[in-house]
């Protein structure tokens, strides 16, 4: 065996394959170039102030276990001058985070930070145990999701932090870049493509109950350019504590839809990730139809786009994206979704990616783009308009935001089915019988 | 390591959730012909391997969480000897007696 020499040094053997441009590396020239890249992120973005007090959102998966090991490292390096604090979050499902919690203690130990850990109990009342319990394993995922979205934010203003840095990923913004494409929704998607989001104080919150103003944390990814991948390898060879698990409510979580399709692109060509990362802010330049005047045009600035609650959402990772949820999100969004076209290419692109099995499901298409279009009727456009909520005062496009809307549905003791307001169930059931048709198919060609 | 010419014994680990259909143990110890199929004389690769691990070594029914399309499933990544699996031909690779392969699932979890 005669190991490929290392692109950079041409002495070490190579270990690692580059997926953005194929080049084969030494560990300790990856490790330096990877982290040399966070570094350009973190400062052509000015995402840092000196003296600032940072929180990331740990999970003790590889992501945020990733992103704190490197913040650590830059922030020693380059001299940020940044203080690095570790707040978890605890679903309050028995079980499932007492491991990962605990490598969250390892790691806060390791890297010499202050660790808080809250759960949803504190901060709604319910506990996910509760709230399945009540509502059942089905749909809990939403409950889960949504509560994940806004709870860095409560836990922040907790402790007083304005800033929630979160181990997004380039797969992760690619993989929302797609989703939004393909909903047609041009302001979300430039929101999304943002390295920071805001959720901007209005102030004038009428809810007695938010003194902390959770509603004005800065949250961003300084992995946002990383390939899942890479972060991956990092943490393999840095020989970093991390855990991974799946939400044990829905064990089916991963078979995600627009995930599994960006894992096929980067299969057939590595690089597609990032070519749809740019392309996402680059689309987003064209479309200043977002809530700030630059409308994400000034992606790589330092403005911050307002962000609602249901941009990210999902449960089981620490990122809070889940493709389980993803497909929840997805069914909604059909539902909701006026333009009977758009809905043809959703469905249809949609699960073509579903399992993988693109040439097997492509046989399916027509029949199911006959059925969409016939079954799922046109709707009015209702515009999104960003709001606050009435209740807590989060950004919401909603009068009450989905968190308090499901809050106000479990504290009734009747839980609300859709949590969307004011569209009938109709059509969400005919979008499930086709992705229960899909699935059928998928089983019959694994 | 004891193996006949016609066995190879490899090392196989599971990492970042994978571990969970393979009996929830992150490493295997594995002897598997080497050549696929058996009676052949075309050397065992690893695509032959993770047919041969769906088959003899996994109780889980999920085998599409590892397998796709007859090939490790896009998400996974594989390395041969600590390198990456794409320095070395994929899933072509011919498997070597000794060898250590690690698949890593990225996912699961964040
Ligand atoms: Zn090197
Ligand atoms: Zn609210």
């Amino acid at each position: 065996m005669a190991p490929k020499p290392c692109a950079l040094c041409t002495v070490n053997p190579a270990a690692i394959v580059r997926p953005k441009d194929r080049s084969a590396l030494c560990k300790p020239c990856f490790f330096n170039v990877f982290e040399t890249e966070i570094h350009h992120t973190i400062t052509s973005t000015n995402l840092f102030a000196r003296g600032e007090r940072i929180a990331i959102g740990a999970s003790g998966g590889k992501d945020s276990t990733v992103l704190a090991s490197v913040l650590k490292t830059l922030n020693e390096r380059y001299d940020y001058g940044v203080e690095l604090i570790l707040l978890s979050i605890d679903e309050g499902i028995k079980g499932y985070r007492d491991d990962s919690l605990e490598t969250v203690k390892r790691n806060a130990k390791e890297y010499g930070m202050e660790l808080t850990i809250l759960g949803y109990k504190e901060l709604y009342g319910w506990t996910m145990d509760q709230v399945v319990e009540q509502v059942g394993k089905k749909g809990n995922c939403t409950y889960c999701g949504v509560f994940r979205r806004q709870a860095l934010d409560r836990g922040a203003a907790k402790l007083g932090v304005k800033h929630v840095v979160t181990g997004h990923n380039a797969d992760d913004v690619a993989e929302t870049v797609l989703m939004n494409l393909l909903r047609g929704d041009l302001p979300r998607l430039s929101r999304t493509t943002s390295i920071v989001t805001s959720t901007p104080s209005s102030v004038a919150s009428s809810s007695p109950t938010d003194p902390a103003s959770h509603t004005n944390i800065k949250r961003s990814k300084p992995l946002k350019y990383a390939y899942e991948k890479e972060i991956v390898l990092y943490a393999l060879h840095k020989n970093l504590t991390y855990f991974s698990t799946e939400c044990i409510y829905s064990p089916e979580a991963f078979r995600g839809s627009a995930r599994a399709l960006i894992k096929n692109l980067e299969r057939v060509r590595p690089s597609a990730i990032l070519d749809v990362v740019r392309s996402g802010e680059d689309m987003a330049k064209l479309c200043p139809g977002s809530d700030e005047g630059c409308g994400g045009a000034c992606g790589s600035s330092t403005s911050a786009i307002p962000m609602a609650e249901e941009e990210e959402g999902g449960c089981g990772s620490s990122n809070g994206r889940n493709a389980g949820s993803e497909m929840a999100n997805m069914d909604r969004q059909l539902a909701q979704n006026e333009a009977a076209v758009e809905n043809e290419l959703e469905v249809e692109i949609t699960f073509h990616g579903r399992d993988g099995t693109q040439q097997k499901i492509k046989k399916q298409p027509k029949k199911i783009k006959g059925q969409a279009a016939a079954s799922v009727p046109r709707k009015a456009v209702t515009k999104q308009v960003m709001g606050k909520c009435k209740k807590c005062g989060y950004l919401s496009s909603q009068e009450v935001c989905k968190a308090c809307t499901l809050l106000e549905g479990l504290n009734k003791n009747r839980p609300k089915n859709h949590i969307e307001v004011g569209y009938d169930a109709e059509p969400e059931n005919h979008v499930r019988d086709l992705a229960g048709q899909v699935k059928g198919l998928e089983v019959g060609s694994g | 390591m004891s193996s006949s010419p016609e066995n190879l014994t490899v090392k196989v680990e599971f990492s970042g959730g994978l571990e969970l259909l393979f009996s929830n143990k992150r490493t295997h110890t594995i002897t598997l012909p080497a050549h696929t199929p058996s009676t052949s004389t075309t050397p065992t690769t690893i695509r032959d391997l993770v047919i041969y691990l769906c088959d003899e070594l996994m109780r889980d029914p999920r085998r599409d969480l590892f397998v796709l399309d007859g090939t490790v499933r896009p998400g996974i990544l594989v390395l041969i000897n600590d390198a990456d699996w794409e320095l070395e031909g994929e899933d072509a690779y011919e498997v070597k007696n000794g060898d250590s392969i690690l698949f890593v699932s990225t996912l699961h979890g964040g």
